[in-house]
């Protein structure tokens, strides 16, 4: 098929193809299912990295 | 073989429109929202492009395009497995399944670094010391890989010595990194991403169509099997399209062995492990953005590492066809139908006469396989008539064996020269992010990690911004000096899976244990770290015979000889992860098991979300 005669590496080809498109429908499917709050917590912690980085 | 250094007008202005759009990028966000952490504080959401492709650019570098095509086109196809972990494990698994717990965990903990949030969630200064001075001491080699993978693609690319482009490319560096170009400027990172993918949409549809389409030109590659160099065919390659040969006790599998446990899961799984890249999850604002992060991750990550691994792979077919012709004497017919034979490669001298090409490796006579499309009657140097044969041959025999000259040389020999200046740029871009997050990495190991955490009678001291600025230049001076001094190889690509398998068995058991169990131990964390690392090294200096023989303790145990197991065929081949990382997760493991569980205050702290 394709060319390519090796079962493995046809698997691993067409594997590419299908890990994307699981990931297409993964992040389609749940691109609104998560919550997306910020909370004091990552405000903070935000604050924080800025001055770590400001350190360098 | 040298590329065309002429540099014409439209490669000035393709570096000319490329530096305004990255310069305008950079004052854009240099006046407002720059980094990760920038939209975190003005609760603003990072678009999941801007996220997704910035994350892939601290990932891809020139050790992926580079080192890894290159040995894609040295052993082929089956590194097609590592581009599927990659999006499998390092974008499926690791955004899915790590990403939300360590946002949580590293925020609950006001941890910012690798090291710290893992001496923070097992509540140990000792934890965050190694963890730090394992990444001080071995960061600088992945920053090396990358330093070579970019100054070999501009020693050829501009026909310059490979020591001239190393220097430029560290001075380059040096300039980006020293005066504080650490941080991860998102909306140039980005702008950078997309080029780096649009150049190897081009790259994959010219290689493919050039060879007259996909089942086209696999099926070429597949009936060059024939064509395997003899010292590759020995360790078991089976052609550019097939799986090396597998089985255990003979050296006809070592080449199998290096493929899968060093090449693939070294890096597919190391991924997980990769300090510069768990940070990142920390300073994402939420689980919807990583969940929307993971398609234009797998994306940007296929045509990245997919790219470069198939394109590598099928410049072999590419040179058989279109490549120089190379002149020789016939010592055996392969195929006489198709016109293959092994051939004495020559070339002629001053005096007109042919003389044997001298391999640098061998020192003897130069061979490669050919395609044979020329005879004619020559005389060598002894004045003997001979048959003269002209062809083609591999990508492999053009770049001597050099599997990191293979993706520049292709692209050098058969795209325009305007394409090689983007991708040059695009490369260098794309070394820069990654090199970015390694010196920040390092220099928050040197200064974050181990200089406040190493205080007077165990007391922490004040962040020193001259430690870090130190721990910087010494990193980026040790990685040139590896990358002048060691040229052996697919040495970019064996660089970043030593760095890669390394991460893995010391931190990945510690880092699982630390997000999804509360039953892990502080003495069981240190135990796997210190198993995992140690099992490594081992492994590197006395059993890995490549690596082994390369740094010499070995030859001095055993008075010569290349691993301490090279009486037993393919042991010498196994990548450290093989061994050490199951043996980190076993102590992790067994040693929680017998000593006293974390405090359950801490555990509270660390996991609020969860009921007992």
């Amino acid at each position: 098929m394709i060319g390519i005669d090796d079962p493995f590496v046809l698997i691993a080809y067409f594997g590419i193809v299908a890990a994307t498109l699981a990931s297409l429908f993964y992040g389609l499917a749940r691109r609104n299912a998560a919550r997306d709050e910020i909370t004091n917590e990552d405000r903070q912690w935000a604050l924080e990295e800025k001055k770590v980085d400001d350190e360098l | 073989m040298a590329g065309n250094p002429s540099v014409g007008w439209i490669d000035i202005l393709v570096i000319l429109a490329y530096l305004l759009a990255t310069g305008y990028l950079g004052w854009l966000g240099y006046r407002g929202t720059r980094s990760a952490a920038d939209f975190l504080v003005g609760g603003r959401s990072a678009h999941p492009i801007i996220m997704a492709v910035s994350y892939g650019a601290t990932f891809i570098s020139t050790a992926a395009i580079v080192g890894f095509g290159g040995v894609a086109g040295l052993f082929g196809m089956s590194l097609l497995w590592l581009t599927f972990l990659n999006i499998a494990v390092g974008i499926l698994i690791a955004f899915t399944l790590f990403g939300e717990p360590t946002r949580r965990l590293g925020h609950h903990l006001g941890a910012h670094t690798f090291p710290e949030f893992l001496g923070l969630r097992y509540q140990s200064r000792a934890i965050q010391i190694f963890a730090g001075a394992l990444i001080f001491l071995f960061m600088p080699l992945y920053s090396a890989a990358v330093m070579t993978g970019g100054s070999i693609f501009a020693a050829t690319q501009f026909g310059i010595d490979f020591e001239v482009a190393l220097l430029i490319f560290a001075v380059i560096t040096a300039a980006y990194v020293i005066p504080g170009g650490l941080k991860a400027v998102m909306y140039t990172d980005t702008f950078q991403g997309f080029v780096m993918a649009l150049a190897m949409i081009f790259l994959l549809v010219f290689t493919y169509s050039s060879l007259g389409g996909i089942t086209e030109g696999h099926r070429y590659l597949t009936d060059m099997a024939d064509m395997v160099p003899g010292p590759l065919k020995a360790m078991g390659h089976e052609g550019w399209t097939a799986m090396p040969a597998f089985g255990w006790g003979d050296k006809s599998y070592d080449l199998w062995w290096i493929v899968i446990t060093s090449i693939i899961l070294g890096v597919g799984i190391g991924v997980l492990a990769q300090p510069q890249l768990v940070v990142r999850f920390m300073t994402v604002r939420s689980r919807r953005e990583l969940d929307r992060a993971v398609p234009i991750g797998a994306v940007f990550i296929m045509l990245m590492t997919g790219t470069p691994f198939l394109v590598g792979s099928l410049s072999n077919a590419w040179f058989a066809q279109n490549g120089p012709i190379l002149h020789g004497k016939v010592v055996q017919v392969i195929d006489a139908e198709k016109d293959r034979a092994l051939v004495e490669l020559m070339k002629q001298n001053d005096a007109g006469d042919w003389e044997p090409v001298i391999s640098a490796k061998t020192q003897s006579p130069a061979k490669a396989a050919l395609i044979v499309t020329e005879h004619s009657q020559a005389r060598d140097a002894s004045g003997q008539d001979f048959e003269l044969v002209g062809g083609r041959s591999t990508a492999v025999t053009y770049v001597q064996g050099d599997a990191d000259r293979i993706i520049p040389a292709f692209i050098s020999a058969a795209l325009p020269h305007w394409f090689g200046v983007i991708f040059f740029l695009a490369l260098l871009a794309a070394a820069m992010s990654t090199i970015s997050s390694q010196f920040h990495t390092i220099g928050t190991a040197a200064g974050r990690d181990l200089y406040e955490r190493i205080g007077d009678k165990g007391q922490s001291r004040e962040p020193s911004l001259l430690v870090m600025r130190t721990a910087i230049v010494l990193g980026l001076l040790i990685a040139v000096t590896i990358s002048y001094t060691v040229r052996q190889e697919y040495v970019v690509a064996r660089f970043t899976a030593i760095f890669f398998g390394l991460c893995a068995a010391s931190f990945l058991p510690a880092y699982i244990g630390g997000l999804f169990s509360r039953r892990v131990t502080r003495v069981g964390a240190l135990a796997s770290m210190v198993v995992g690392m140690g099992v490594s090294l081992f492994w590197l200096l006395l059993v890995k015979s490549k690596e082994a023989a390369a740094i010499g303790l070995v030859q001095l145990v055993t008075g010569g000889k290349t691993s301490i197991l090279a009486d037993h065929p393919n042991w010498p081949s196994v990548d450290p992860i093989i061994v050490a990382l199951p043996a980190a997760a076993l102590t992790l493991m067994l040693v929680s098991a017998f000593t006293t569980p974390p405090d359950a205050e801490h555990l509270r702290r660390c996991f609020p979300e969860k009921k007992r």
